[in-house]
């Protein structure tokens, strides 16, 4: 299979702590990875790193087979398929859940467009498909505040959908749901995934058994391990470091 | 089929909304319009002064109330644009010769940046590009460079100082603290004459409609929901694919060419610009302006400048003392009760009124928006 992500290398590191140690890893297209590890294991600085918010100190992350995503600024590697969500939902509470939408689907961000081009037929319809798949459709005039927490990181996720991105970045899209909300947001993500590849951030160990295709295990900045599921359970070091903590994610839920 | 037409109806509900703004805005302008039948020349020509801080508190609630960016020194931009002016007028009177302050200060010939002042379309034209190609260096380096929030008040608060000390420094050039003032006439229009004035006037208010009419039609583009997306969330926006800088700058230059605007407007008809209208005192002042009326709707700006304004002629004229406790208390009173503003206000109460079951819902989006 192809790859879509080639992280070579990679290391950030911030006043000389090394977020990220040497990190080398290749995610295929299609696929559903996890980055799993105990808080401080580099998670969402990879992420950072990948989506430009953290400029790496060495190595590279290729995306698409050539292009160096370090040396694009952020905008610019959300313009070239690239979309990443935070931990926080960040959404747009002055406004509706339609034009947090409208926001997103638009292509050309120019200052030019944003002022003189409204959204043509296919963008609109574009949206309500995305509303509907990610069902706030009924909602969509109501501005956030008025959405719940699980609903708020729905919307997040179709924004990121309405960019068309061809890698989705997800930091803990799921902490602080409960399980029905969890299993529609891996519903969810494994629909995505059937035109998108997903990198998720997760700690709750049940939601990354039911949808991970592959996981990679961080510790301290570095992997400790890498593979499916089953094969990342049964390593003893992972064990160690991590699962045999009872799991972090154990604890959060 | 129930929920588009539930959607027509919210969206008709919205058009309301924002008439009414457009409804208020041009009852409001009617009222200007007709005020010189009531009122006689000198508080006509107060109420000019008025209108130009109205186009600049504008301006300022686009950055400001819109985007979040809180600019502590458009007293700069007002104070350019109002100079720029000021060179021409003073240029008109001094008919051909060196302005007397410049001859007083020992100059014998006229600096070469003054002369192109003596064309008034080239004055005119100078009082918009000079604030906003000042504008568009500073807003270049800040926004660029991510520096953002109180830092970017203190930063702009800064300016306001420097153009402050720097105009007061320059007293050959610019008129030092004194600022410039003793102008005769504008195109040839003598400027004590009440025709003039009134002509005036009426300039004054035309240009606060199109202001006004060209800043609601950008808020109403998606650039006016961008602008409030940067407020809410810089970083989401970014991560949407936009470049946050350019539209910072954009709103901060398009703000600064409308405080050049007023200045513009200001100065023939108060006749006189000093370093004083440019510094950190009066560059507050605007923004209380538009706390006051309520930032972030446009027909709030507007009746903050007017009403605040009107509010410190009364005043002052009876209780010269009192006003800086007068506008500093209400301040302080607008951010604790109402952070809306008076508009602000006039909507919670309307929607009070008319609140019924079938509308809670429909009212709480649109309060928002």
């Amino acid at each position: 299979m192809d790859s879509i992500l080639q992280i070579d290398n990679l290391t950030v590191s911030f006043n000389g702590f090394r977020a990220v140690n040497h990190v080398k890893t290749e995610v295929e297209k299609g696929e559903i990875r996890f980055f799993i590890g105990p808080n401080g294991a580099g998670k969402t600085t990879l992420l950072d790193a990948i989506c430009g918010r953290v400029k790496p100190q060495s190595g590279q992350v290729l995306f698409s087979g050539n292009l160096d995503v370090t040396r694009y600024s952020e905008h610019e590697i959300v313009n070239i398929g690239i979309g990443r969500k935070f931990q926080v939902p960040s959404v747009f509470t002055h406004m509706s859940v339609y034009e947090n939408m409208e926001l997103a689907v638009v292509k050309d961000r120019s200052l030019y467009s944003s002022v003189f081009h409204k959204l043509n037929k296919e963008q609109h319809e574009r949206i309500e498909e995305i509303l509907v798949t990610i069902g706030l459709y009924k909602k969509r005039l109501n501005t956030p505040k008025a959405l719940s927490h699980g609903e708020k990181q729905w919307l997040e996720i179709g924004m990121l959908l309405a960019q068309e991105p061809k890698l989705m970045l997800l930091d803990e899209p799921v902490a602080g749901m409960g399980r029905s909300e969890t299993d529609a947001t891996g519903k969810l993500l494994e629909k995505i995934a059937q035109n998108c590849t997903i990198i998720v951030v997760e700690h709750d160990m049940e939601f990354v058994r039911d949808y991970a295709t592959k996981v990679t295990v961080l510790h301290e900045g570095a992997i400790l391990d890498e593979g499916s599921v089953s094969e990342v359970q049964s390593n003893q070091k992972v064990i160690d470091v991590y699962l045999g903590r009872g799991g972090e994610g154990e604890c959060l839920m | 089929m129930t929920e588009a037409n539930d959607r027509n109806s919210q969206f008709d509900f919205r058009r309301l909304i924002k008439s009414k703004e457009l409804l208020v805005f041009a009852f409001l302008i009617l009222l200007l319009v007709f005020a010189p039948l009531f009122l006689s020349i000198f508080r006509i020509n107060l109420l000019g002064k008025f209108i130009a801080y109205a186009i600049l508190a504008i301006g300022l609630d686009l950055i400001w109330g819109f985007t979040g960016i809180l600019s502590l020194g458009h007293g700069v931009f007002f104070g350019l644009g109002a100079y720029c002016m000021a060179m021409y007028l003073k240029l008109e009177a001094a008919q051909g010769k060196l302005p007397d302050f410049m001859s007083w200060s020992g100059l014998e010939s006229l600096p070469w940046f003054w002369k192109p002042f003596t064309n008034s379309a080239l004055a005119f034209a100078m009082a918009i590009l000079i604030p906003t190609g000042l504008a568009f260096v500073i807003g270049f380096f800040t926004f660029k460079n991510r520096i953002r929030g109180v830092y970017f008040s203190i930063l702009s608060q800064a300016l306001a100082i420097i153009f402050s000390v720097l105009f007061v420094g320059q007293q050959a050039y610019t008129g030092g603290t004194n600022g410039l003032t003793n102008y005769r006439s504008i195109m040839g229009f003598s400027l004590s004459s009440d025709t003039t004035k009134l002509i005036l006037y009426y300039i004054s208010l035309a240009l606060l409609v199109v202001t006004y009419l060209f800043c609601n039609f950008l808020v109403k583009r998606r650039i006016g929901r961008i602008l409030v997306a940067i407020r809410d969330g810089e970083n989401r926006v970014r991560f949407s694919g936009y470049n946050p800088a350019t539209y910072k700058i954009f709103v901060y230059c398009l703000s600064a060419a409308i405080a050049g605007l007023a200045g513009a407007v200001f100065v023939p008809q108060v006749g006189i610009i000093s370093p004083a209208e440019m510094g950190i005192v009066p560059s507050i002042e605007m923004v209380i302006w538009v706390a006051i009326g309520g930032r972030g709707t446009l027909i709030g700006a507007v009746i903050g400048a007017i009403l605040v304004n009107a509010l410190k002629s009364g005043i002052s004229d009876s209780f010269p003392d009192v006003w800086s406790y007068f506008i500093g208390l209400a301040f302080v009173l607008v951010v604790l009760l109402m952070p809306q503003g008076i508009v602000g206000l006039v909507k919670e109460m309307a929607r009070k009124f008319k609140q019924t079951p079938n509308h809670t819902e429909h009212l709480s989006t649109d309060k928002a928006a």
